[in-house]
């Protein structure tokens, strides 16, 4: 077996990057900084190809399984004997996969900002929060024990919060970053929660003890039972709602569309391709315990999945703000990946569920990155969000338009693009588990069909609108990121990927069900014609059918007052019920109090101020009668 | 020692002078005067050292010594006083010890 | 003989040293603390220790109270009488002062002091100023020489302090 030792450099060398451009970014030229920012991730995309390379070509095999290697693990905090906090890397299908992903979407981004953030005043500050990001990414998912996760996880999300506040003078991205944080935040307290029920019950943090098909971890915890489920039931649905509160699954997903204030490269690297999927990494790297020990936090996870997955969609066709529109795709997609988790059993064929999961991440990764990238590179041409004010785009931007085009097949899952085969997979392991999240994700397809080629054809075709300067083709440093990942948008989906990514290890054959197959491309294609129908030439045709869905239409456009909710629920239940009785008891009492405290100390302190009266023989006279005091005192004690 | 007389009789005409100095010290406005009784209170303590010296320990020289170096230490406590006195009435006008209260809170 | 002496002078100490602290002219008054200085200075004597009362004399009587006297005149107006002392002060001092007298005499009266009868020292110049030269045992060599340096420092002290500031 070889020795990965050398992947150490990969967060090693960018944690370097980050405190270099973070402290030394403002002395030296901004361009430099963003140079060096790619230089290392450059690095580490190449070491993680040399990786990948290496583990799936062989080195990770043993007796046709891909084994959890940890080449590196070193003991990081000792409390007690047997509470030990490590810090390692490990190894596995899933780690080196998404190695992959970081390292090549960030990169990507990169060399992407390069260009889309030139002249910005905090360009040094923008890429040493990337490389913090992709550092603390990487982490996370080289993670060997569930504590470490933890601490990358919250890191993930400090320079998330970072990223969108990047342009911190407006009021929008600043309130947008603190909802993100302190949503996030909310959902990670049951994350922890979680992950103390879990250590406390299997007593270890470790990976490769907690997700040991055959350890002893998945049986503990079975035998006690709260509130009819299982300790170790409840330990993983808390877990879960970590999971849903970073990868914004209902109800946690009001943050993502906020989130989207920031930099839109930041919205491809970290609201699309990586951090909102960790959520659904974390499901797959404890799958073991979900699939053997805790079923029905499985089926809960499926179910979320489906039900945030549909009701993104459904949002996503009213949205007219372009990057709204993909971050609700992008909560779609997250939830496609859960359901498809959901509805996996561990090991071999029966693993499909979670091999399909893992294969969407990949391929989404690829084309919803490319799709915020051109959208930011649209939104770069034209200064605005607004759909409503674009059309006949294509005509300006032919690399945009080709690339954006060759993304929106993909995802909606036209072969060959590479969206086609995970999304087949996924509706065939749905097909074999449970036919109502089968017709759910049937839904799904024709949905995202349709809300994908609405923005396609609203943009790139329609009339075109009066812009007040002519829009632009990107520079060369923004279109090379794009073509390179529709290009692998075109051909990730050819990657024998059941042969590599599963949920036991071991390497099965998948091919496609063009039973399943065929309706789920004709329905796309329908989704396609109506959009086409609709928004292709200029015509009052939309405004008809939003008039016509009335009331319906707007409930779906304010994306169910699910925000209103919340600030219902938090304005007038917390703050009214249970912030201003503490305020008022705090300002009431606790103040009071001590303001009496001082109140009295001043009240004696004037009053015994006249012993301080500069008279010397009143001192004297005391200083005095103290001694006669005393000297009585010891006399009594003398003769005693 | 003298024939006839106890140590207790030194201690008694000391403690008397003791405290007559202090009834001066507490009762006098004028700071010489208070100076003055300061100087009664000392000699007390000399009379006291002096008694012991002789009735107890007569093979010593210690109770001198003391003495000694209180007549000294008085010395330069008169000294410094006086000048302290001096700066003060150039200061206020006055060594009344009612009116030096610069010092209180 | 020598009782009568001795008692002679311990009543004019007594009464000397109440003058002291109540007569209302101020030159009086130094002039009473001289008597009571003398008397004690008296006492020395009839202990036996000369150098002691010699050093008593020059000291306290020639050098003290000319300078107490010196600064009566510069701050003082000599025939002015001395304002007494408030009803209440004087009658909350004198509780004081009788409750320490009392509480320190019987002090005194109950102690029992051991009778000693061992040769007595000879108490003469040269002893005294070999013992206070001494660095060996018991010799008093250091407290002399921190003594001497407090006197310079206070020569020093008392003239800044008195001195008339310059710079106003």
């Amino acid at each position: 077996m070889e020795n990965f030792g050398y992947t150490v450099i990969v967060p090693f060398l960018l944690f370097i990057s980050f405190l270099l451009i973070g402290l030394a970014g403002g002395k030296f030229k901004p361009a430099l900084s963003g140079i060096a920012g790619t230089f290392s991730v450059l690095v580490c995309t190449v070491v993680s190809y040399i990786t990948a390379f290496s583990y799936f070509s062989g080195a990770g095999l043993v007796n046709d399984v891909y084994q959890k290697i940890i080449p590196y693990n070193t003991e990081w905090m000792r409390f007690t004997d047997k509470l030990v906090i490590n810090m390692g890397i490990l190894l596995d299908p899933i780690s080196v996969m998404m190695l992959v992903v970081i390292s090549t979407v960030s990169l990507m981004v990169h060399i992407y900002s390069l260009g889309y953030m030139k002249g910005d005043s905090g360009y040094s500050r923008y890429f040493s929060f990337l490389s913090l990001f992709t550092f603390s990414m990487i982490g996370l998912v080289i993670s060997t024990n569930i504590f470490q996760t933890y601490v990358f996880w919250e890191l993930v999300g400090v320079s998330s919060y970072l990223l969108i506040g990047h342009y911190y003078q407006k009021p929008s991205a600043v309130s947008a970053s603190k909802k993100a944080f302190v949503v996030t935040r909310f959902a990670d307290l049951g994350f922890l929660l979680g992950i103390l029920i879990l250590s406390n019950i299997t007593g270890t943090f470790d990976y490769s003890i907690l997700t040991d098909p055959n350890g002893s971890a998945l049986t503990q915890g079975s035998a006690i039972s709260f509130m009819g489920l299982s300790v170790m039931t409840w330990a993983l649905i808390l877990v879960f709602m970590g999971c849903a509160g970073k990868s914004a699954m209902f109800p946690l997903h009001i943050w993502l569309p906020d989130a989207m204030e920031g930099p839109t490269p930041v919205s491809a690297l970290i609201h699309a391709a990586t951090m909102v999927v960790a959520g659904v990494f974390l499901v797959a790297r404890l799958f073991p315990l979900y699939a053997l020990s805790a079923p029905a936090a499985l089926h809960l996870v499926g179910y979320v999945g489906a039900f945030t997955s549909l009701f993104a969609a459904i949002i996503a066709c009213t949205q007219t703000d372009i990057k709204r529109i993909l971050a609700f795709s992008t909560i779609s997609q997250i939830g496609l990946m859960m359901l498809a988790l959901g509805v996996s059993d561990f090991g071999g064929e029966k693993g499909l569920g979670y091999m399909a999961s893992m294969f969407h991440l990949f391929n989404h990764a690829m084309f919803k990155a490319l799709l915020f990238l051109c959208a930011g590179s649209v939104i770069h041409a034209v200064h605005s969000n607004e759909m409503n004010g674009m059309g006949g785009l294509r005509k300006f931007m032919p690399v945009t338009h080709i690339t954006f085009l060759v993304a929106c097949l993909a995802i909606a899952g036209i072969p060959p693009f590479s969206g086609f085969f995970s999304k087949d997979e996924i509706l065939v392991a749905a097909y074999e588990k449970d036919f109502l999240l089968f017709i759910v994700s049937m839904i799904i397809a024709g949905l995202t069909a349709f809300y994908m080629f609405r923005l396609y054809f609203s943009v790139f075709w329609n009339k075109a609108s009066d812009y007040k300067t002519a829009p632009h083709e990107s520079p060369l440093n923004m279109a090379v990121p794009l073509m390179f990942l529709a290009f692998a948008s075109l051909i990730t989906g050819f990657i024998p990927f059941s042969k590599f990514v599963t949920a036991d290890g071991k390497g099965f054959e998948t091919h496609i069900h063009w039973g399943i197959a065929l309706p789920a491309v004709g329905i796309a294609l329908a989704g396609i014609f109506t959009a086409m129908v609709i928004y292709k030439k200029e015509s009052d045709l939309p405004q008809r059918i939003k008039a016509s869905l009335g009331s319906l239409y707007s409930l779906v456009y304010k994306k169910f007052y699910i925000d209103e909710i919340y600030i219902f629920i938090t304005k007038k239940i917390i703050f009214n019920g249970i912030s201003t009785p503490v305020a008022w008891f705090d300002r009431k009492v606790v103040d009071n109090t001590m303001n009496g405290i001082a109140a009295v100390t001043n009240f004696v302190s004037v009053k015994i101020k006249s012993f301080q009266s500069g008279q010397l023989q009143q001192y004297a006279y005391v200083m005095v009668s103290g001694m006669i005091i005393i000297i009585l005192f010891v006399l009594y004690l003398w003769n005693k | 020692m003298i024939e006839g007389i106890q140590l207790e009789f030194f201690l008694i005409l000391g403690t008397l002078v003791f405290f007559i100095g202090i009834y001066g010290f507490l009762t006098r406005k004028n700071l010489i005067t208070m100076l003055m009784s300061a100087e009664l209170i000392l000699n007390a303590v000399n009379i006291n050292f002096v008694a012991f010296n002789k009735y107890l320990y007569p093979e010593n020289l210690e109770g001198q010594f003391f003495a000694l170096f209180i007549i000294a230490i008085a010395a330069t406590e008169v000294a410094v006083a006086v000048s302290i006195i001096i700066s003060l009435y150039r200061r206020i006008k006055s060594i009344d010890v009612e009116k030096v209260n610069e010092m209180k809170y | 003989m020598e009782l009568i002496i001795f008692y002679i002078l311990v009543a004019g100490i007594l009464i000397s040293s109440v003058l002291t602290v109540t007569s209302r002219r101020i030159l009086r008054a130094a002039v009473y603390l001289l008597f009571m200085l003398l008397g004690s200075a008296g006492l020395f004597f009839m202990l036996n220790f000369y150098f002691l009362a010699a050093v008593q004399l020059t000291v306290y009587a020639g050098g003290i109270i000319v300078l107490i006297i010196f600064s009566v005149m510069l701050t003082s107006q000599v025939n002015e009488k001395l304002e007494a002392a408030g009803i209440k002060k004087s009658l909350f001092s004198l509780i004081a002062v009788a409750a320490g007298t009392v509480v320190c005499i019987s002090a005194i009266l109950n102690y029992n002091f051991p009778a000693v009868s061992s040769a007595e020292n000879d108490s003469s110049m040269r002893t005294i100023g070999l013992q206070l030269l001494s660095y060996k045992e018991n010799g008093y060599a250091l407290p002399f020489e921190v003594i001497s340096i407090l006197l310079l420092a206070s020569m020093v002290g008392a003239i800044i302090i008195a001195k008339r500031d310059v710079s106003k």
